[in-house]
């Protein structure tokens, strides 16, 4: 008996230490990055172009560039993933092809991102010649996002009970009725969740850009999908690789303007499913 | 009451299949319209899926086949010519555990109609309130009918779901162990809605309830693995079935 009750502290111990190791462990790089880097974010340094003096230079593009690039593989890859997750769940037949494309679409969620920049490059940068666009880039960002987004949508809708579609059918709704009133209106929380998580990956990845070659000076804004550019991460690669001490600062300020759109997104998502999960359990 | 025997829902020879399993071995049946008949036996005898090939809901489950004919009044309902959302309409189905959708009360009843056409929201109004009465739950509700129905009772839920059924006018309402999930009160309730809907609708219950079944049915049916083995007016079979494997279940000597 008290041996059982020595263990099982032992056990709570062991678990509380790895806790708060985890936690402290962010919370110093947390901490070492504002200390580094949040005297340098102004108004001036979201709003400067990037420059050889680091006090002068800002992340003006590279935000600009990251929101764009957002909105563009929002625009791809929400209808693509959300309308393949609807055809394997309400529509495929469960053949032997769809589980191949289901299995496919699993391992896909796994590739290394650098192997989408290798994909997105020979594809889209040099057969399709869209060159190093933001339009490139953001179907190569879409390409890696979406098995995740198709993952999550057909999770979500794999939660809507099949009675609820029974009640629908038997009143005789259409197969694409009941998804319309019924299935997506429930699963659009768990889906929209997904998707902005995915999206958050979206903007925090840099290996498949670097691949592809985005551009590290970009002194002007982008005004079309055709448009060179670049995105924060990048640029903070950019200036953390420089020898000069001052442009490790910007790195940090650049580092924390990626993490606060980051931890914002994080938090609408949250936020989105905790207010419009309904009931489901019936 | 004139005693008529106009047949409304008929099968001939119809065979079911759970890919290599059959359910169904050859039913021939006749359902009178305007009547109540109730389909009864031990589980897994087939009653649920019969029922159910009576309005397709069966065409969900993969690997099913379904052989011979199911015709509703004279017309084949596997043809490939029908129209599945005109034939739930006039087929309508109450399931074994209340389904309303997670939406207001009104909007329950109004979906229905409103996927058939109905636009006009008067028209839509006067439908929720027939419907209600009929399902003998306006009262309970006529002052919230916005509220979300999943935050009525079991027995409203199920009673919600009947009036939903109702809303598109079926000729047909298809029941399957409307209150096996509810309490006897509550069950009471069904039964007697069950009664005032005669006449009005052909009904087709599926109970495991032999006292149910002698309450609110005028024929019944008696399924056993997978063949139906006797049909008669409700009265006889509980008092004089024809065939010993009905009066061994009837009397509780099995199932």
């Amino acid at each position: 008996m008290l041996r059982n009750k020595s263990s099982e502290y032992l056990f709570l111990a062991v678990c509380l230490t790895v806790l708060t190791g985890t936690v402290l462990f962010l919370l110093v790089l947390m901490a070492d990055l504002i200390l580094d880097g949040v005297s340098r974010l102004d108004y001036q340094f979201l709003t400067s172009f990037p420059s050889r003096r680091a006090a002068r230079a800002g992340i003006a593009p590279a935000l600009v560039g990251s929101v764009y690039l957002m909105i563009l593989v929002a625009l791809i890859s929400l209808p693509l993933g959300v309308g393949a997750a609807i055809y394997l769940e309400e529509y495929a037949p469960k053949t032997w092809f769809s589980r191949m494309i289901e299995l496919n679409i699993a391992n896909l969620a796994g590739v290394p991102s650098v192997v989408y920049g290798i994909l997105g490059l020979q594809i889209f940068v040099r057969y399709f010649k869209l060159d190093r666009s933001l339009l490139a880039g953001a179907l190569t960002m879409s390409l890696l996002i979406l098995p995740i987004i198709i993952l999550t949508s057909r999770e979500s809708i794999k939660r809507v009970p099949e009675s609820i579609r029974d009640g629908a059918r038997a009143l005789g709704a259409s197969k694409w009725a009941v998804v319309q009133d019924h299935v997506l209106p429930l699963a659009s929380p768990g889906i929209f969740t997904g998707c902005i998580l995915a999206f958050s990956r979206a903007i925090g990845e840099t290996a498949p850009l670097v691949i592809m070659g985005a551009l590290t000076y970009v002194a002007y804004l982008p005004d079309s999908v055709m448009s060179e550019f670049t995105v924060l991460p990048i640029q903070a690669f950019n200036w953390i690789s420089r020898p000069k001490v001052a442009f490790h600062v910007n790195a940090a300020a650049a580092i924390l303007v990626l993490l606060t759109m980051l931890l914002t997104m994080n938090a609408v998502a949250v936020l989105l499913r905790n207010k419009f999960e309904t009931k489901l359990e019936l | 009451m004139t005693e008529t025997s106009e047949g409304i829902v008929k099968t001939t020879d119809l065979k079911f299949y759970y890919g290599s399993n059959q359910a169904l071995f050859g039913i021939d049946a006749n359902i009178t319209k305007g009547k109540v008949t109730a389909l009864i036996g031990p589980s897994g005898c087939g009653k649920s899926t019969f029922l159910r090939t009576l309005n397709r809901m069966n065409d969900y489950i993969p690997g099913s086949r379904l052989e011979g004919k199911v015709e509703v009044d004279g017309a084949d309902i596997y043809s490939s010519k029908v129209d599945l959302a005109l034939l739930r309409k006039r087929v309508g189905m109450v399931f074994q555990r209340s389904n309303p959708f997670p939406k207001s009360i009104f909007e329950n009843i109004a979906y229905g109609p409103r996927i058939h056409g109905e636009k006009n929201k008067e028209t839509l109004s006067g439908i929720v309130e027939t419907s209600l009465k009929n399902a003998d739950l306006w009262k309970e509700v006529k002052d919230r009918l916005n509220d979300s129905a999943l935050e009525l009772s079991g027995g409203q839920q199920q009673r919600l779901c009947i009036a939903r059924a109702l809303a598109v006018e079926p000729e047909v309402l298809l029941m399957d162990e409307p209150a096996s999930a509810l309490d006897p009160r509550s069950t009471a309730r069904i039964e007697d809605l069950i009664s005032e809907l005669r006449g009005n609708y052909t009904i087709i219950i599926v109970t495991h309830n032999m006292q149910q079944a002698s309450r609110v049915s005028d024929f019944t049916c008696f399924f056993l693995e997978g063949r139906l083995v006797e049909t008669a007016k409700t009265k006889q079979i509980f008092t004089r079935p024809e065939c010993k494997e009905t009066e061994d279940y009837i009397t509780g000597r099995f199932g």
